[in-house]
């Protein structure tokens, strides 16, 4: 086992002399053919011979306390084989590593909290029974409307600490410029398209639970946690997960009770959440106001900046949106405040959803920029320039690597931004008002213990198994390229496995940490493999060079499948934050660059170009990282021009929680996209020197289109989404 | 009630209340369809019927006993892939691949619409139905990927349109003609 705490920033030997070239190539998905044939299987697919399906009763009300079940009807319907309610184990809301929700409880939290289950031998049955479940709530007063919540200024949850340095008042006031706006943003659904589902069955006191989860091994515990049951008797598995944008890091109260169900009937059962309850049984991101302060000089300098922000959440759940996350190292200024204060409510639970705190956060510092800069008669690439520091302004940590500047030059230089922006409305094109806006991006960069098996089998070819996930995210070509590269092999000769929690825990999929933490533990597995095909070659480990299935030192050159003598040689490895992580900043960065066109009759915004210069680190598969970027840039698209969850103050229900009416990006709002990465490794940040990439295209991609909105047509948009009639009145005569 | 999927005959008996899509996933094993919203407004579960795409959650099973009804499945396999499918996999049409039969079967139906003249939302001359980048996001936006691969859907569509040429645009199975005579499947 090779074991090793990030501490020093060091490359291991094998990554180091590795001469495969095959890790960062644009490789082609490996399990590309298996999910453009259907033949992929997701967690309600391919379920075992006999399984019954589940439908889960929701509460009727968003708060009070549940008086009765009737179950009546739902069980005279022939098909019902059971409904479960009153069971101890049930969980009001969603579970995961860091709390558990009321398990057993009688009070409401939300609209739609699970009270009750069917199971019947059909979906159809299942359904209709759920429907005849007759709920009694003594019903209270709910809390549902954000805006008239009281606010807590100091929350005892969330895990981002309020950061205070220096007297901002007094930096307000003394500063020749200053700045103080307040921006909003809207709930978000994370709407993978594959609805959470899960298949769950028994075989004596072993649980299996095949489920679309982003993060396994943590599911592990939270469903042996719920159960009351030891940890080694659970095994998760999910090869495959239709998206997940952090909606499936956790695990939800329909996985619980499709154990209980399976348990009860002694037979395997299924529930997959229709659309519409995915809105009330998955958690979506918070609503949140923020007031961005900024005091600085005639010449841009920032002396003072605070980000602060408000979010919401129910009274069961532990998770506060960090809003100003993304701002605390992004520019200069001796005089900084960030925090978060918290509403509660009685809405459904609020959680990580892609980038939580920079995807919204981001839209309020960046477009704070733009509008200081236009205040100051500064180009918004310039001031950004001129806040730029070569420390963490908050921790005064050095940074692990940061190319910002470069992503600002190379991306002004491929957008072809001008050397004098046009004023706002000043570029006509037909009805349509053409703008340009840009935007920095950044995203903190974590990595999370992770461990990973890689074994040379015995005909040559290279297997690597962890129970790492791949929600769209590319892993499995990502470990094969990696393993492929320090073993010397084609990615052709790499079997890889994963989502499967009997393979050695992994990081999962969230917090863009996946990949990273990942690809740093097959490194590390691979140098136990090369330390033993460098006692059969007789030779040091640094003397071999491995390429094309072949190991080569002292003159020699010998087939791996050669060298494995019959047996596979095994290599495990485990990666595990150290010192790095203590010393240094670390966060992935970039530069959005948009135009957009504005019907100034309409309102119609077009985005027409988008384009993004990104540090990532060590990209380790050009293809799927620019994909991942990409996808990110479109949801700030998305966010940035119809994304809005919107809440029935006086139900605590949704309004539209399905894609008829919560508009999400299809095909015709988004142009084609370029995105160009600038490549330097990062050491600091894991052994495989890559950072974060899922998080980072989302991060300032919405305040680009804002901003571009703005110079298209000088309305300045501090509420989005930028909807047509919140653009209508301001339009400049046609 | 009998069916004809992928040029194979299935036989099953199912409450009436079964939707297309339901059947081929949870009666017949073809669970290559998705079910991302079960309101037609994703997409995920879009099959070629009579040669059209269609939602197939929004369409009864019993309603289609007597039509031909192409899925996923149909198309091409794992070692004999559609162009259609061999595009998405080289431009990385996909990321989480949930959405990607429906985009297929899309794509492959929305290319005979143009072939047939059909107009979009988008079309200028209405006598003179081209290809453009804008025609395929249009005609695409019935099936949502929240990934967002769109960039790289158009992309692949691209390619095969212009591989295609003319005839291209064929939403018959690539192996039709090597198939053997019906085979008969009961569930």
């Amino acid at each position: 086992m090779t074991e090793q705490a990030i501490d020093t920033a060091e490359r291991p030997g094998g990554l180091k002399r590795a001469v495969q070239g095959l890790l960062g190539t644009p490789l082609p998905r490996i399990e590309g053919p298996l999910k453009v044939t259907g033949t992929a299987t997701y967690a309600f697919e391919d379920a075992p011979e006999g399984t019954a399906y589940l439908a889960v009763v929701g509460a009727p009300v968003g708060a009070g306390e549940l008086t009765g079940i009737d179950a009546t009807a739902a069980e005279a319907l022939p098909g019902v084989l059971a409904v479960i309610h009153d069971d101890p184990r049930m969980m009001a809301g969603e579970g995961n590593s860091r709390a558990m929700p009321s398990r057993g409880t009688r009070r409401i939290f939300h609209v739609g909290q699970p009270v009750a289950a069917v199971v019947a031998e059909t979906q159809a049955i299942a359904r209709e029974a759920a429907a005849l479940v007759r709920v009694t709530v003594d019903e209270q007063a709910g809390r549902y409307d954000f805006a008239a919540a009281p606010v807590d200024d100091a929350p005892d949850i969330g895990f981002l600490p309020p950061v205070t340095k220096g007297d901002l008042d007094a930096a307000m006031r003394n500063a020749p410029v200053t700045f103080d706006a307040t921006y909003s943003t809207p709930a978000h659904f994370p709407a993978a398209l594959e609805p959470h589902a899960t298949t769950a069955w028994w075989e004596g006191d072993q649980l299996t639970v095949r489920s679309s989860n982003q993060v396994i091994g943590a599911a592990k515990s939270t469903i042996a946690t719920a159960l009351g049951i030891a940890e080694d008797k659970v095994r998760v598995l999910a090869p495959f997960v239709g998206g997940g944008f952090g909606g499936k890091t956790g695990v939800g109260p329909e996985v619980i009770l499709a154990a209980i169900a399976a348990e009860k009937l002694g037979r395997p059962v299924k529930v997959a959440l229709p659309r519409r309850d995915t809105a009330y049984l998955v958690h979506h991101r918070s609503e949140t106001r923020q007031r961005i302060r900024i005091a600085c000089d005639h010449d841009g300098h920032i002396n003072a900046i605070a980000h602060e922000g408000v979010a919401y959440q129910n009274d069961d759940s532990a998770f506060l949106e960090p809003i100003p996350f993304g701002s605390i190292p992004l520019y200069s200024g001796n005089t900084r405040v960030f925090r978060t204060a918290l509403a509660r409510v009685d809405l459904p639970p609020t959680g990580a959803v892609r980038a939580p705190g920079e995807a919204i956060g981001t839209f309020a510092i960046e477009c704070a920029m733009d509008e200081l800069a236009e205040q100051l008669g500064l180009d918004p690439i310039e001031l950004r320039r001129r806040n730029e520091t070569a420390y963490d302004p908050t921790s005064s940590k050095p940074f692990s690597t940061r190319r910002l500047l470069d992503c600002y030059a190379e991306g002004a230089r491929r957008f072809g931004w001008p050397e004098c922006v046009p004023d706002p409305g000043t570029t006509p094109e037909g009805e349509w008002l053409i703008g340009i806006g840009m935007a920095a991006a950044l995203r903190g960069n974590f990595t999370v213990t992770a461990a990973a098996n890689v074994r040379l089998e015995p005909n040559g070819r290279v297997t690597v198994e962890t129970d790492m996930t791949d929600i769209g995210t590319g892993t499995y070509t990502i470990l094969a390229q990696t393993a492929g590269e320090v073993l010397g092999v084609d990615a052709s000769q790499v079997d890889v496995r994963i989502g499967d929690t009997n393979y050695p825990k992994s990081a999962g999929s969230g917090g863009s940490f996946g990949a990273g933490s990942a690809c740093a533990a097959a490194v590390l597995a691979c140098e136990d493999v090369l330390a033993e095909l460098a006692l059969r070659m007789n030779a040091a480990p640094e003397e071999l060079v491995l390429k094309d299935g072949c190991v080569a030192a002292g003159g020699r050159e010998v087939p791996l499948a050669d060298l494995a003598r019959g047996e596979p040689i095994e290599g495990r490895g485990k990666s595990s934050p150290g010192q790095q992580a203590k010393r240094t900043s670390q966060a992935s960065h970039g530069a959005h660059f948009c135009e957009v066109a504005v019907n100034a009759v309409t309102g119609e915004v077009r985005v027409r170009r988008m384009l993004g210069v990104f540090d990532v680190g060590r990209v380790l598969n050009a293809k799927t990282a620019a994909n991942q970027i990409v996808g990110g840039m479109i949801w700030g698209v998305s966010y940035a021009l119809g994304e809005a969850a919107i809440t029935d103050t006086r139900s605590g229900r949704f309004v539209n929680p399905d894609f008829g009416e919560y508009h999400v990006a299809v095909n015709a709002d988004v142009p084609q996209i370029d995105v160009h990465f600038i490549e330097e490794i990062d050491d600091a940040a894991n052994q495989v020197g890559a950072k974060g990439v899922g998080e980072l295209g989302i991060s300032g991609a919405g305040a680009a289109v804002i901003n571009a909105i703005h110079n298209a047509t000088g309305v300045r948009v501090r509420n989005v989404p930028a909807t047509l009639d919140t653009l209508l009145a301001g339009l400049p005569p046609v | 009630m009998r069916f004809t999927i992928n040029q194979k005959t299935y036989e099953a008996d199912v409450d009436v209340r079964t939707s297309l899509l339901d059947l081929c996933r949870e009666h017949l094993g073809l669970t290559g369809s998705k079910k991302g919203c079960d309101h037609g407004q994703c997409g995920a579960c879009t099959m070629l019927v009579n040669g059209r795409r269609i939602n197939a959650c929004l369409s009864l099973a019993v309603m289609h006993q007597d039509d031909e009804i192409v899925t996923i499945e149909g198309l091409g396999t794992v070692e004999d892939l559609h162009p259609m499918q061999a595009a998405f996999v080289s431009h990385d049409g996909y990321q989480c691949g949930y959405c990607t039969p429906g985009q297929i079967c899309s794509a492959v139906g929305m290319l005979d619409e143009v072939k047939k003249g059909w107009a979009s939302h988008v079309t200028g001359d209405l006598d003179q139905v081209s290809l453009t980048d804008a025609e395929i996001s249009e005609r695409m936006s019935g099936n949502i990927c929240r990934c967002a691969a769109y960039p790289n859907i158009v992309d692949a569509i691209r390619e095969v349109a212009g591989q295609w040429g003319e005839q291209a645009i064929k939403p018959a199975p690539r192996s039709a003609a090597e198939q053997p005579a019906q085979e008969k499947v009961s569930a």
